[in-house]
């Protein structure tokens, strides 16, 4: 062993880190699953090894504190129950499957079939040849150029998840649905999807997962392919957690992904995306309504591999005494991808002097005939749009929910069915209507 | 209707006077023109009215039909009847223009204790007073005054009148930025709201509007006060002569 005198001050660091990265790692106790995932779990918390935990220096974790999506102690929550409004996609005929702390419960399920889709649990201990072909396959390819250490964690870890694979055009979207039990379950999740060519789902996840989560989805999605995916986490206040996306898209295959997020003390989400066909299209929207000690952090990485694909990350946050949100997004155009369309907004909406907006937006060209834009602001409600609505008689609290509401307009403009927009505006309303003044 | 006494108003971040001893009394069922030069206080007294944010009233008062208007939210006041069609039509992007007007409609209706309409009952009257004022369908779809022309805004805000049936209505520089036709329809617009129980105050530059909406009382209006009331032939005097002469003949008066 080398003394740590004999090391650069660099290398000492990065030795100390894996020193107490391998020291988390003995407390794990690997689950129990099937035979295919053993190696490539393995595998996952060897690369976090190397790795290491996530820390507050490293470049992407400057604004969100890790610690407490690591720490031993996961710190309970009351179970919350929603009562006061109707369930989520009440009127939407769709395949829902129930996770109950993180473990899929069949008695709340519907059976794991439908036309063009096959669907298994990942802790089925069935060999499922092509899913052992992409478990852990994207998050490892998403470590580079910025670690994602909680996404190896995660891969080595998953006690539970689906695995998709979609071959025709399926109407009745997936929907998954997370119920709490305990207050202090930590759960790890981890769905793998794969749409075969000219396949089309809806995969739709809601409600309150764990007292801490971790989550992870990776998508493949194949020349011609469509995948819409909607979230909406909340509304409970304690929710501690990190999410992951990472979808790869073949040549005019299309991925969309929305997150509303509402409460919550400590959120990250993570979205990487690969479009490595030409032709691709890649939307990722977030909504996040939050206060007091909510944190919500968006860390977005769209990386455009193949000449002439559109991406577009819409982000938009309203936050309320002392809350904080956080957007990381990066647009990377590659060499080969001219013509590429690349789109980013982040913008945050400050209901008083109390919240903080961080942003770091970024773009990355390395072709030379792209379109791409970005934007960040932050702001506070107009007072002539609020003065001319009420000078109509509009009360100023409903006023201000119109005005919030159309703030938050662009990302519900991501979600495709009018449905579904439909039920998320309806949560936001809610929302705004608990928390006006 | 409307009547406002020696009012006193400064802004309320700077020293600076803006309505300084203004009087003036609207009656029911009359039109009233404010004519003045650019800077003398024209929006400043409708914004006050209408309740914005950001100036003081030092001194005086202003009533509807008894009822300060100063005491209130700018919400009671439209829902009291008072209704400003704006210089300046704010865009609103996200929000809706049926959604805007549904909202409005139906929140002074809650106010003053009227039933809702229902939405097939709305959708047909404003589609009907749209109509009336060349705005088109598409128009009512789009977010509140996002990319209408000058013209278009000014148009939504009639409109909007038609839609409140307020009793009151200041309509400030509504016919600037009009072409002749719009012009005329706006006019048409608001002749046929004029009725014994509603009043206007009709604030412009120009005879022009004037021709279409014929005002009863036309007042001049220069640094912060009423300086000469009359009747319309007032109007035609300024538009032929501007406005040094009424000033001479007023500083004249006051230094006499
Ligand atoms: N918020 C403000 N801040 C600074 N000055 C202001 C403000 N509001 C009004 N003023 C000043 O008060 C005076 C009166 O302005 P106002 O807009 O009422 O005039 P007006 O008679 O409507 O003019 P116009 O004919 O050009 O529309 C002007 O000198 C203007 O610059
Ligand atoms: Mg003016």
């Amino acid at each position: 062993m080398t003394t740590a005198q004999a090391l650069s001050p660099r290398a000492a660091r990065r030795a100390a880190r894996q020193e107490s990265t391998a020291a988390f790692i003995a407390t794990l106790t690997p689950p129990q699953g099937p035979a295919w995932a053993a190696p490539l779990r393995k595998a996952a918390l060897e690369r976090l090894a190397d790795l290491t935990l996530p820390d507050r220096r490293d470049e992407y974790w400057g604004y969100t504190n890790p610690d407490r999506l690591i720490a031993a102690d996961i710190r309970p929550a009351e179970v919350f129950k929603i009562t006061d409004e109707p369930p989520m996609y009440q009127g939407i005929d769709r395949l829902k499957l129930v996770f109950v702390d993180g473990v899929f419960s069949a008695a709340d399920s519907d059976a794991l079939e439908g036309d063009g889709i096959e669907i298994s649990r990942l802790a089925d201990s069935g060999d499922i040849h092509w899913a052992k072909d992409l478990y852990g396959t994207l998050e490892a390819k998403g470590q580079k150029p910025v670690a994602r250490p909680l996404g190896a964690l995660n891969s080595a870890l998953a006690t539970d998840g689906v695995l998709i694979r979609v071959t025709g055009k399926v109407s009745r979207p997936v929907s998954l649905i997370y119920r709490r039990g305990s207050e202090d379950a930590a759960v790890v999740l981890h769905h793998v999807i794969r749409m075969e060519p000219g396949s089309e789902l809806t995969l739709l996840e809601n409600g309150p997962v764990a007292a801490r989560a971790n989550m992870c989805l990776e998508a493949d999605v194949a020349d011609g392919a469509a995948l819409h995916h909607v979230r909406t986490m909340g509304r409970d206040h304690e929710r501690k957690g990190v999410t992951h996306v990472f979808a790869r898209l073949g040549a005019k295959s299309l991925f969309k992904s929305f997150s509303l997020s509402m409460n919550g003390r400590l959120m990250r989400n993570e979205a990487q995306v690969w479009l490595e066909g030409e032709g691709g299209v890649a939307h990722v929207a977030g909504a996040a309504l939050g206060d007091g000690t909510f944190h919500h952090d968006d860390t977005v990485f769209i990386t455009h591999s193949a000449p002439g694909c559109e991406s577009r990350q819409v982000f938009k946050k309203v936050l309320r005494d002392g809350a904080v949100g956080v957007f990381q997004g990066k647009i990377l155009v590659e060499q080969p991808a001219q013509l590429t369309d690349g789109y980013q907004l982040s913008q945050s909406l400050l209901l008083d002097e109390k919240c903080q907006f961080l942003a770091k937006p970024e773009l990355e060209i390395y072709a030379d005939d792209v379109k791409c834009s970005h934007g960040s602001t932050s702001g506070e409600i107009s007072p002539d749009h609020l003065f001319y609505l009420r000078a109509r008689g509009v009360p100023e609290e409903e006023a201000k929910l119109l005005l919030v509401l159309a703030f938050l307009a662009e990302t519900l403009d991501e979600i495709d069915s009018e449905d579904i927009a439909n039920d998320m505006r309806l949560r936001l309303r809610r929302w705004l209507e608990r928390h006006a003044h | 209707m409307l009547e406002i006494n020696n009012l006193h108003v400064k802004l309320e971040d700077e020293d600076k006077q803006i309505l300084k001893g203004l009087s003036l009394t609207v009656e029911a069922g009359k039109v009233h023109a404010i004519m003045g030069p650019n800077g003398s206080g024209k929006s400043t007294l409708s914004y006050v009215l209408a309740g914005r944010d950001g100036y003081e009233v030092t001194d005086g008062s202003a009533t509807l039909d008894g009822d300060s208007l100063l005491d209130m939210e700018p919400e009671e006041r439209a829902a009291h009847g008072l209704f400003l069609a704006f210089q300046y039509p704010v865009e609103i992007p996200g929000v809706g223009n049926m959604t805007f007007l549904r909202t409005a409609v139906n929140a002074q209706r809650k106010a003053r204790g009227e039933e809702e309409l229902s939405s097939g009952d709305f959708l047909k009257v404003v589609r009907a007073k749209a109509k009336e004022l060349k705005i088109d369908a598409e128009m009512l779809k789009r977010p509140v005054n996002v990319g209408f022309s000058g013209g278009e805004k000014k148009r939504n805000e009639i409109l909007q009148m038609a839609m409140l049936e307020p009793r009151m209505c200041i309509l400030d520089e509504t016919d600037s930025g009009l072409d002749v036709d719009a012009m005329k329809l706006v006019a048409e617009g608001v002749n046929a709201l004029r009725s014994e129980g509603r009043a206007f105050l009709v604030i412009t530059h120009y005879q022009r509007l004037l021709d279409h909406i014929k005002p009863d009382v036309v007042h001049i209006m220069a640094n912060g006060r009423i300086v000469k009331t009359g009747g319309p032939e007032l109007a035609l005097e300024v538009e032929n002569n501007g406005y040094a002469d009424i000033l001479a003949e007023v500083n004249a008066g006051v230094n006499a």
